[in-house]
C-alpha cells in the first residue's frame, strides 16, 4: 500500500536523473522560452527583407548586414568599439587601485566594499541623471565654475564625446573593482613575504607577483566593462544627444522612429556577435592564466 | 604583509570614491533645495516629495513597478532555487552546457533581451503590458538568484541532511526542516537582488511595456528628457534610499553563517 | 574480553561489497557483532571503513550483487536511513545550526510521534547523561558552544532515541588530546551502562584498542584481520595489521628443517632462528614473520639466553623515549631492528651498550608471528 508521499519519496530516492530534471525544468523553459527563443528569432527576422509598417516580409536577404559597410554605420560601429575599449582601459586604471586598497584596508574592508556594491546595483537610469544634473549647461559644474570666475560662458560638457566617456566610467566603474577585489583577495600573502625576503622592492614585487596573480579579476574586470559597454544605451541616449550613436542607440531607434526592424535586429545581432567573442576569448584566455578558473 | 599602502594609491583610491559617490550625493541635496530652476542653494523644502504624490503617473509608476517586481520576485526566487538544487545535488548530463546557459543572460547586452522580447511579443501578438514586463524580468532575474542561491547551498554542511536522515526524517521532511532554513537567507538575499534589478530596470522595461503600463524607472526617463526639475531628484532620492537599504539587507545575508 | 555472546547477532554483514566508478571501496566484506559489543573498524583513511559505517547507516546501498546487510535481524539493503533503527554521530557533529539545543536533541523523537509530555523529559535525562547541565544548555545554540559541548549535544540526540546500535564516526577526530582520553572513557561507560552495541570507526589505533571489545582492521577495502583487541595485538596476521597497529620488526627466511617440534627458518645469510608449529609452514617454504620490540631484548653475541632466538648485529642508534629506550640494531638482511628495553633510570642504571657495539637481539621463538601473504 504506497501511499502518495512514499511514491513521491521513492521517486525523489530512486530516479536522480529525473528529479533533476523536473527541478530544472520550469526555470529552464523560462530561459529557452523568454530568452533563447526570442533571439533566435531575432535573428530569423535579421535575414528577412523590410515589411511596409517597419516588419518582416517573407524572403531571404543580407541587406541589413550588408549596410553595416556603409560609412555611416560603419562610424557606429567603430566609436562603439572604441569608446567601449577606451572605457574599459579607464576603468582599470582607476579601479585597480581601489580594489588593492580595499584589499589591504583591514577592518575598513566591509565598509568600503558596501561602498562599492551599492553604486553597482543602484538605478543606472538615476546614475546617468546625476551626471546630467552636473554637466548640462545650467548644472552645478557650469554654475560652480561660472560662479569662481573661472569661466564667463557655460561650458558645453553635455552632449559631448567626454561627457559620454565620463558617463561611461562612472557606470561601469564598479563592475571592475569587484572582480578584480575578488582576485586579489585570494592572494595568498606569504607569497609575498617570500617575495621580500628574496630582496625583491615594492615596486618588483607587485609586477611580479601580485599582478599576475590578479590577472584572472583583471580580465574578468575588463569583460564585465567592455560588454555591457558595447551594448551600451541609456549614457549615449542621455549624454550623448543624437550626434554621438552608440550601436545600442541604432538598434533601439530601429524599433522606434525609423521603423525598420529587420535592420534593427542586425545590429543587435552584430552586439550580440561581438559580446559573444569576447566571452569566448576571455575562457580562453582564463583557462591560460595561473589560477584562472577560480574567478567566475 | 603589513606593509603600509602608499599615499599615493590611497589619495587615488579616494578621489575615486569621490568620483563614484558624490554625484549621487549632490543629486541628493538638490533635491530638498527650494530653488526650481537654479542649481543656487536656496533653502530647504520638501516641496518636490510632496509634489511627487500629486503626480498620478509617479503614483502609477510606482503601482506599476511595486506589482512587477514583487511578481517577478517571487517566480525568479521559487525557478532560480529549483535550478541552484538541481545543480548543487545532481550530476545529469549536458550540466556544463547548462551551466554555462544560465551565464549567458547575465553577460548579454539589455537592448538585445529588450528588442528579441518585443519581437517575439509582436509575432505572437501579445499585448505589451505588466504581463509582458513581468516575464521579461523574470527571464533575466533567474540567473541571479541561481548564482546567489547555488553559493549558499555549496557552502552547506551536507552532513546536516543525513544527520535528518538518520534521525528519522524522510527526504521530504529533510528539505522543508532542514534545508530550507539554511537556504533561507541565500534566498532571500537572491529575492531582493531580484527585486533591486527589477524595479531600477530601464531598457529592457521600455521596450516591453505598452503605453498603459510605464513602470517608474520609465516614467522618471521621461521626465528627464523633458525637463529637468528638482522632482527628479527626489524621485531619484526615493529610488536611491530604496535600493540602498535593499541591497544592504542583501548583503547582511549573504555573510550571515 | 566477553565470553561468546547468546543471541543473533545484531548485525551481521554478509559478503558486502560497494563499489564507486569502477573502485571498490568494500569489497566482499563479512563481520558479524553482538548486542552490546564495542565494535571498532579501524584503518587509515581510504580502507573503506567509512563506507562501511555508512552502509551501515543506509547512506550507501550495496552492490547489486553486493552481499546483504542484516539488522536485528532484517536484511536492509534497500531500506533508507530513516527506515533503519540505528543512530549515528558524525564526525563534525552535523548539529542543526538554526535549533536549539534542546530541539537538536528532540528531533527524531518528534520525528518518531513521541508525545509531548514525554519528550521534554527524555531529553533532560538525555542531556545529564553526557553531563550537560539541562537549565543551562537547552536553550543556547549550536554557534553558542565549545567542541566538545557540541559533540556532547550529538551524542545526546543520537542517545536519546534509546537505539539498539550506535555509530560513530570518528566523533573525537577534532578534539584536543586530554579531552579526546576523557571522552574515550566516557562512551567505553556509557556502551556497558546502556548496553547499547556501539559501532565505532576511527584511524586511531590506540583508540580502538583501549576502547573496544572487538576490532575489525581494514585495509584496501577488506578486512585484514578480525578479534580483540589482545588477538590484533598480539597476534597480528599479517604485516599490514603489524605495521599499522604499534611497531613490529619483521624476519624473513625459508623453511629449512624441524628440530625439536619446531621449524627452523633459515635467512639468506645462514642465520637461524626457530618457530612454533604453524599449519601454513611446509619445508621450502618462504616466510615472513614479525616480532614486537617489547618482546626483543638485546644481548652480547654470545650471551644469548638458552632457548631464545638471536640474531647477531651491530647497535646503530639509542633512542630515549622516556618510558622506554628504543635499541635500533642494523642485523643483516632484516636491516634495522628495533628493540624496545623496559628504562630503568638511564642516571642510576644506564644501559651498557652504545652505538657500535657489536650485539645480538633476542626473543622467543612463540614471539614470533608468523604473517599471511599480502
Amino acid at each position: 500500500m504506497a501511499t502518495l508521499r512514499q511514491r513521491a519519496l521513492d521517486w525523489i530516492y530512486r530516479r536522480p536523473e529525473a528529479q533533476a530534471w523536473a527541478l530544472l525544468g520550469p526555470g529552464a523553459f523560462w530561459l529557452l522560452a523568454f530568452f533563447l527563443v526570442p533571439i533566435l528569432i531575432m535573428f530569423v527576422y535579421s535575414v528577412m527583407p523590410r515589411g511596409i509598417y517597419g516588419g518582416v516580409d517573407r524572403g531571404f536577404t543580407l541587406e541589413h548586414y550588408a549596410r553595416f559597410f556603409d560609412p555611416l554605420y560603419l562610424e557606429v560601429l567603430e566609436r562603439t568599439f572604441l569608446w567601449s575599449i577606451a572605457c574599459t582601459v579607464i576603468c582599470l586604471l582607476l579601479g585597480y587601485p581601489v580594489a588593492y586598497v580595499i584589499v589591504r584596508a583591514g577592518r575598513w574592508r566591509n565598509l568600503l566594499l558596501f561602498l562599492v556594491i551599492l553604486p553597482f546595483w543602484t538605478s543606472f537610469l538615476v546614475r546617468t541623471f546625476a551626471m546630467i544634473f552636473l554637466m548640462r549647461d545650467t548644472g552645478l559644474i557650469n554654475n560652480w565654475l561660472l560662479k569662481l570666475g573661472i569661466i564667463d560662458q557655460s561650458l558645453t560638457i553635455l552632449y559631448t564625446p567626454f561627457a559620454v566617456m565620463i558617463g561611461l566610467v562612472y557606470g561601469f566603474l564598479p563592475f571592475m573593482v569587484l572582480p578584480i577585489y575578488a582576485s586579489l583577495e585570494k592572494l595568498d600573502l606569504s607569497l609575498l613575504e617570500a617575495a621580500e625576503v628574496l630582496g625583491a622592492r615594492p615596486s618588483a614585487r607587485f609586477r611580479r607577483v601580485t599582478l599576475p596573480l590578479s590577472m584572472p579579476g583583471v580580465v574578468a574586470g575588463c569583460l564585465l566593462v567592455f560588454i555591457p559597454a558595447l551594448g551600451s544605451f541609456l549614457t549615449s541616449d542621455l549624454l550623448g544627444g543624437a550626434k554621438e550613436m552608440m550601436i545600442g542607440n541604432l538598434v533601439q531607434n530601429q524599433f522606434s522612429a525609423a521603423r525598420n526592424w529587420p535592420f534593427g535586429s542586425a545590429a543587435s545581432f552584430i552586439v550580440m556577435a561581438l559580446v559573444l567573442a569576447a566571452v569566448m576569448i576571455y575562457l580562453r584566455v582564463k583557462d591560460q592564466t595561473p589560477g584562472g578558473s577560480a574567478l567566475k | 604583509m603589513n606593509e603600509r599602502i602608499p599615499r599615493w594609491l590611497i589619495a587615488v583610491a579616494a578621489l575615486v570614491y569621490l568620483f563614484l559617490h558624490l554625484p549621487i550625493l549632490v543629486l541628493v541635496v538638490f533635491s530638498f533645495n527650494s530653488s526650481k530652476f537654479s542649481v543656487d542653494w536656496t533653502g530647504f523644502t520638501l516641496q518636490w516629495y510632496y509634489r511627487l504624490l500629486q503626480r498620478p503617473d509617479i503614483l502609477r509608476g510606482l503601482k506599476v513597478s511595486l506589482i512587477v517586481g514583487a511578481a517577478a520576485t517571487v517566480i525568479s526566487a521559487v525557478l532560480g532555487t529549483l535550478i541552484a538544487l538541481a545543480l548543487a545535488r545532481h550530476r545529469f548530463r549536458g550540466r556544463r552546457a547548462f551551466e554555462g546557459f544560465l551565464y549567458v543572460p547575465i553577460v548579454t547586452p539589455e537592448i538585445v533581451v529588450g528588442i528579441s522580447l518585443l519581437i517575439l511579443f509582436a509575432l505572437f501578438k501579445f499585448p505589451l503590458g505588466i504581463t509582458t514586463i513581468t516575464i521579461a524580468h523574470v527571464a533575466f532575474c533567474i540567473s541571479f538568484v541561481v548564482v546567489v542561491v547555488l553559493a549558499r547551498l555549496e557552502g552547506m554542511d551536507d552532513n546536516l541532511e543525513e544527520a535528518a536522515l538518520i534521525l528519522g526524517a524522510d527526504e521530504i521532511t529533510t528539505f522543508w526542516k532542514i534545508t530550507v532554513p539554511q537556504l533561507w537567507p541565500g534566498i532571500l538575499a537572491g529575492a531582493l537582488l531580484a527585486f533591486t534589478m527589477s524595479f531600477d530596470d530601464f531598457v529592457i522595461t521600455s521596450f516591453v511595456s505598452g503605453s498603459g503600463s510605464s513602470t517608474l524607472p520609465i516614467v522618471v526617463y521621461s521626465m528627464v528628457r523633458k525637463n529637468v526639475e528638482p522632482s527628479i531628484n527626489a524621485i531619484s532620492t526615493i529610488i536611491l534610499m530604496v535600493t540602498a537599504v535593499l541591497i544592504y539587507l542583501a548583503d547582511r545575508l549573504v555573510r550571515e553563517r | 574480553m566477553t565470553a561468546p555472546p547468546k543471541g543473533q547477532p545484531v548485525v551481521q554483514f554478509a559478503g558486502v561489497s560497494k563499489t564507486f566508478a569502477d573502485v571498490k571501496a568494500v569489497d566482499n566484506v563479512s563481520f558479524d557483532i553482538h548486542k552490546g559489543e564495542f565494535f571498532s573498524l579501524l584503518g587509515p583513511s581510504g580502507c573503506g571503513k567509512t563506507t562501511t559505517l555508512r552502509l551501515l547507516a543506509g547512506f550507501e546501498e550495496p552492490d547489486e550483487d553486493g552481499g546483504e546487510v542484516r539488522l536485528l535481524g532484517q536484511v536492509v539493503n534497500k531500506k533508507r536511513p530513516y527506515e533503519r533503527r540505528v543512530a549515528m554521530v558524525f564526525q563534525n557533529y552535523a548539529l542543526f545550526p538554526h535549533l536549539t539545543v534542546a530541539k537538536n536533541v528532540s528531533f527524531g523523537l518528534e520525528q518518531r510521534k513521541t508525545p509531548k509530555a514525554e519528550i521534554g523529559d527524555r531529553v533532560r535525562r538525555a542531556l545529564e547523561m553526557v553531563r550537560l547541565k539541562p537549565d543551562v544548555f537547552s536553550g543556547r545554540l549550536p554557534s553558542q558552544l565549545s567542541g566538545g559541548q557540541r559533540q556532547r549535544v550529538a551524542l545526546a540526540r543520537a542517545l536519546v532515541l534509546e537505539p539498539a546500535i550506535l555509530l560513530l564516526d570518528e566523533p573525537l577526530g577534532a578534539i584536543d588530546l586530554k579531552l579526546r582520553k576523557e571522552m574515550q572513557l566516557e562512551l567505553k561507560a556509557l556502551n556497558k551502562q546502556l548496553g547499547t552495541t556501539f559501532i565505532y570507526v576511527t584511524h586511531d589505533q590506540e583508540e580502538a584498542l583501549t576502547m573496544s571489545d572487538r576490532i575489525a582492521v581494514m585495509d584496501n577495502a577488506r578486512v585484514a584481520q578480525l578479534g580483540t583487541p589482545a588477538e590484533i595485538y598480539e597476534n597480528p596476521r599479517t604485516a599490514f595489521v603489524a605495521k599499522f597497529i604499534g611497531e613490529s620488526n619483521f624476519f624473513e627466511g625459508r623453511v629449512a628443517e624441524r628440530s625439536n617440534g619446531q621449524w627452523v627458518i633459515r635467512q639468506a645469510n645462514g642465520q637461524c632462528f626457530q618457530v612454533p608449529n604453524h599449519p601454513s609452514l611446509t619445508e621450502g617454504r618462504e616466510v615472513r614473520i614479525a616480532v614486537r620490540p617489547e618482546w626483543m631484548d638485546v644481548c652480547g653475541p654470545d650471551a644469548v639466553p638458552p632457548g631464545e632466538n638471536a640474531l647477531a648485529g651491530v647497535i646503530r642508534e639509542i633512542i630515549y623515549l622516556g618510558e622506554t629506550m628504543h635499541v635500533i640494531v642494523t642485523v643483516p638482511d632484516a636491516g634495522d631492528v628495533t628493540v624496545a628495553v623496559r628504562n630503568e633510570g638511564q642516571l642510576i642504571k644506564p644501559l651498557q651498550w652504545k652505538r657500535g657495539d657489536p650485539a645480538a637481539v633476542a626473543w622467543l621463538p612463540e614471539d614470533c608471528q608468523v604473517l599471511e601473504e599480502a
